[in-house]
């Protein structure tokens, strides 16, 4: 079943086209991949997708409604989760503060301002194992500022999840850390989210982990969609390589030492 | 009708103030990004240090030897003095606080306003000084019926000579380049080896200039009294929230319409003047958030 | 640098703690002299002040420049009721004056919160400043510069049971008042805890921290920033209406924008990152002015200058500071 679809979505800056006319579906359970140079548009994508950007034109279709015109906090409503390339957390707040917050948001209790938030037991036991689930339970009090590179990028993620979404979309989550760090969190993320069976696409640049763990991969070149496919019809694919790498051939996609 | 001239010239009048005070605050804040809440307080010290000097100056008997041309050249002293203040404030209280957050500076520059105020006190005491002679001796012109004092027309004119030669100054001269530049990005500005600190040194002494200018060229018109710099920075503020922080023509536009919907207010509705004015002010920010020539 | 009981200090340290000073404070009028139990009224009174507007600089990390105006909606709203309408319940005068500056908090913060950091601390001193000259300008409602008096002869507490008429009316107010007062800060200081430590207090930290974050978690960055804003306002106009039958007096100086800095600066003094902070300093900078003014003529430059060494030196404050110097105590012993 499609969860989400985009319709001839089209975003400008002046004569720069960030998203130039993409048509993308994604299909409930999917693990897709977004890859593309830089400057591609993945994550101006992400942003249209997430409402951080208005698109100029075309539609953004959500679970069968036309989620085009609504506000991030509707679109989190309506299942729509992301997070960002740069991490983006509440640095003075700790691990668990962090992700109860989303928790308490997502129940609809983060107005209450008559009762003592850590005394929630529910919101405290699922914030505890959402840190667990992300290796993160040993940073529970440490303010999120105080986090390594690696700990604060799962944080990042585990931020978007908590909120429960249909659809999580993930900009370059595995950016900025090394090479053992990458694979760690990556598995740490596909575990989770395949074990919820939750529909996820990542921007991505490390072709490793995106062959590994991608349904379906879907690469981007100035704004558009240049191709889309399972793992093996990309890596065979010279087009791609050609924008990707500079160079084709059967060892184009192999990880150099 | 001759009134009307007449508030139409003091509208003019009050404007080239403003402008003055305004475009100085705007300056520093668009170069460095820095409200100072004392900006007030230094108009205030431009004013008595210049009726100070001028006093001095007539005490001496300075004056028949200056004539009034000489006389007026000594007003300009008083804002080269506050100019020095600027420059000594900056490096010691302003540059230990920039990686900090904003929020930093308009708390140290509001003990700086504590200080400077009492300061004044100290050196000048707490009787007003003014510059009377000189306005005095520049007699008056007939406007229709009624006559109208020449030295406001001078300050007018003073008025919009700064603001051409600020004008000038930013975009046309190679040192207003470089104040765009470290403006709009501090750190590819010093990439490109502009001194930056020197720059901010510089921006800041001439943004104090300009306050002290503005209270210079007021004071031979209106006395210098304790409190009109905390006084005269809500005015300051209402025409940047209206023309827009960081904008030269927003402070320009701004102390225009201030001053112009002000003289009108003590003329028709004095109790709710200040009042009209906000409602304006809220009006043109529910349009223009950043104020009419405003950026982010 | 965190809220310092985010994780920390259980919870029935902090009650024995507040216990302890609570007794404290209610024995202190016995063993000292009148002149001092008013000083320590104003402090505590300040307080509630300093409470209210850190929830906007702590906790949601907006710098207001106005708060004077809230203040001094609370002192007139008062002087009003008690002048035009002849009550002298103090009750209906807290409820009265809290409405007041619940709608002049309403209307500012929602113009104000539109924008952030310097040009909100821009707007808010300058709405604040319309107040003022209202309060200076239409003399005849407002007494002008005099003012309007309040005498606490007129006063009756706790719903007309305590009243100050009569011999020795002025000494009985005097401690009578402070103990209102108390009761007052006690309440307001536990409802401000509350309020801190629940899901809208963290929600508000969120959006200090990463406003873009905030708003993609689900919460309403705008409107809990004007939630705040009139809690906060709410809080200090409290002050300013227990402000007033103390002083006897209100005028336009409350509501003039350098006493919105006086209410900055006790709550950086004592520290705006933590919950006792503000109450520290407002304590503090009642004694420090109060002594300022009795030593010189030129106490605002004593005092500028404390703030300054505070800002550059000591950005913690007195709470903060003592917490960090306690700290590495604490490491050294180990």
């Amino acid at each position: 079943m499609t969860l989400l679809e985009t319709v001839h979505l089209k975003k400008y800056f002046g004569d720069t086209h960030a998203v130039d006319d993409v048509n993308l579906t994604i299909a409930e359970g999917e693990f897709i991949s977004v890859v593309g140079p830089n400057g591609a548009g993945k994550t101006s994508l992400c942003n249209v997708i997430s409402a951080h950007l208005i698109p100029d034109s075309g539609k953004i279709i959500f679970k069968g409604r036309d989620v085009t015109h609504s506000s991030v906090i509707e679109r989190l409503k309506a299942g729509i989760a992301r997070s960002f390339q740069l991490v983006n957390l509440f640095d003075d707040l700790t691990a668990f503060d962090n992700v109860a917050l989303a928790i308490f948001s997502r129940e609809g209790k983060i107005r209450n301002m008559a009762a003592l938030a850590h005394r929630d037991r529910e919101v405290a036991i699922e914030a505890d194992t959402i840190l667990d689930q992300f290796g993160l339970a040993s940073k529970r009090n440490e303010p999120a500022r105080s986090l390594a590179q690696g700990e604060r990028k799962l944080l990042d993620v585990a931020l978007a999840y908590a909120l429960r979404p249909r659809l999580l979309f993930l900009d370059e989550p595995t950016s900025g850390v090394s090479t053992r760090e990458k694979d760690k969190i990556m598995d740490i993320i596909a575990s989770v989210v395949r074990g919820e069976g939750i529909t996820a696409a990542i921007i991505e640049h490390d072709m490793d982990v995106v062959f590994k763990y991608s349904d379906r991969i879907v690469v981007m070149h100035q704004g558009a969609i240049l191709a889309q496919g399972a793992p093996d019809a990309i890596r065979n694919n010279d087009d791609v390589a050609m924008v990707l790498l500079g160079s084709s051939g059967p060892d184009a996609f192999s990880r150099k030492e | 009708m001759t009134i009307f001239v007449i508030q139409i010239l003091n509208s003019f009048f009050y404007a080239a103030v403003l402008f003055l005070i305004a475009a100085g605050l705007s300056l520093i804040y668009g170069v460095m990004r820095i409200v100072n809440l004392a900006h007030g307080t230094l108009y205030a010290l431009g004013a008595y240090v210049s009726a100070w000097i001028v006093g001095s100056a007539v005490g001496h008997a300075v004056e028949r030897n200056l004539g009034l041309a000489g006389m007026l050249l000594l007003l300009p002293l008083g804002a080269i003095a506050v100019a020095a203040v600027g420059a000594l404030i900056e490096p010691t209280l302003l540059r230990p606080l920039y990686r900090r957050s904003e929020e930093y500076h308009l708390l140290v520059t509001f003990g700086l306003l504590m200080i400077l105020e009492d300061v004044i006190k100290l050196l000048f005491g707490r009787t007003p000084l003014s510059a009377g002679t000189i306005m005095d001796q520049m007699g008056s012109i007939p406007v229709g019926r009624l006559i109208y004092p020449a030295y406001n027309l001078f300050v007018i004119a003073v008025g919009v000579g700064a603001a051409i030669g600020l004008w000038a100054f930013i975009y046309r001269t190679k040192f207003g380049v470089i104040l765009r530049a470290t403006s709009q990005d501090r750190r590819m500005a010093a990439a490109l080896g502009i001194n930056v600190s020197r720059v901010y040194v510089q921006a800041f002494a001439i943004g104090c200039f300009m306050a002290g200018l503005g209270g210079a060229v007021v004071v031979p018109a209106q006395a210098a009294v304790l409190g009109l710099g905390v006084e005269v920075l809500i005015l300051a503020f209402v025409v940047v929230v209206i023309g827009g922080l960081g904008s030269l023509q927003g402070a320009l536009v701004g102390a225009l319409i201030v001053s112009f919907v002000r003289t009108a207010g003590i003329q028709f509705f004095p109790e709710i003047e200040l009042a009209v004015l906000y409602l304006i002010a809220a009006a043109v920010l529910l349009v223009r958030p950043t104020g009419l020539f405003g950026r982010a | 640098m965190a809220m310092a009981t985010a994780t920390g200090t259980p919870i029935w340290r902090i009650t024995m703690g507040a216990a302890i000073i609570l007794v404290i404070l209610a024995i202190l009028p016995q063993l000292v002299d009148a002149y001092q139990t008013v000083l320590l009224t104003y402090g505590l009174i300040m307080a509630i002040a300093a409470l209210g507007f850190n929830l906007l600089l702590g906790y949601t990390g907006l710098l207001s420049f106005g708060h004077s105006a809230y203040f001094g909606t609370g002192a007139y709203t008062v002087a009003f009721i008690t002048r035009d309408f002849g009550v002298h319940s103090m009750e209906l005068c807290i409820v009265g004056g809290m409405l007041g500056t619940l709608i002049i908090a309403a209307i500012f913060g929602f113009v104000c919160v539109r924008h952030t950091r310097i040009f909100f601390g821009i707007l808010t001193l300058a709405l604040s400043q319309v107040l003022w000259s209202l309060a200076f300008k239409f003399f005849w409602v407002t007494g002008g510069t005099d003012g309007i008096r309040i005498p606490y002869a007129n006063l009756s507490l706790v719903g007309g049971l305590v009243d100050f008429k009569g011999a020795g009316s002025f000494h009985r107010f005097i401690y009578a008042y402070y103990y209102y007062v108390l009761v007052v800060f006690a309440v307001s200081t536990i409802i401000m805890w509350v309020i801190a430590h629940s899901p809208f207090g963290k929600a508000l930290q969120a959006i200090r921290d990463n406003e873009t974050r905030a708003r993609f978690v689900g919460i309403s960055v705008r409107r809990y920033r004007w939630i705040a804003f009139m809690i906060s306002g709410i809080f200090t106009g409290l002050s300013g209406i227990l402000w007033v039958p103390l002083n006897g007096l209100t005028t336009p100086d409350i509501l003039y924008w350098p006493f919105s800095g006086e209410i900055v600066f006790m709550t950086v003094l004592g520290g705006f990152r933590s919950f006792s902070g503000p109450i520290v300093g407002a304590i503090a900078f009642n004694y420090l002015k109060t002594y300022a003014i009795a030593s010189t003529e030129y106490w605002q430059l004593l005092l500028g200058v404390v703030l300054v060494v505070l800002v550059m030196a000591l950005p913690a404050g007195i709470v903060g500071t003592t917490a960090r110097l306690a700290a590495k105590l604490g490491r050294w012993t180990k």
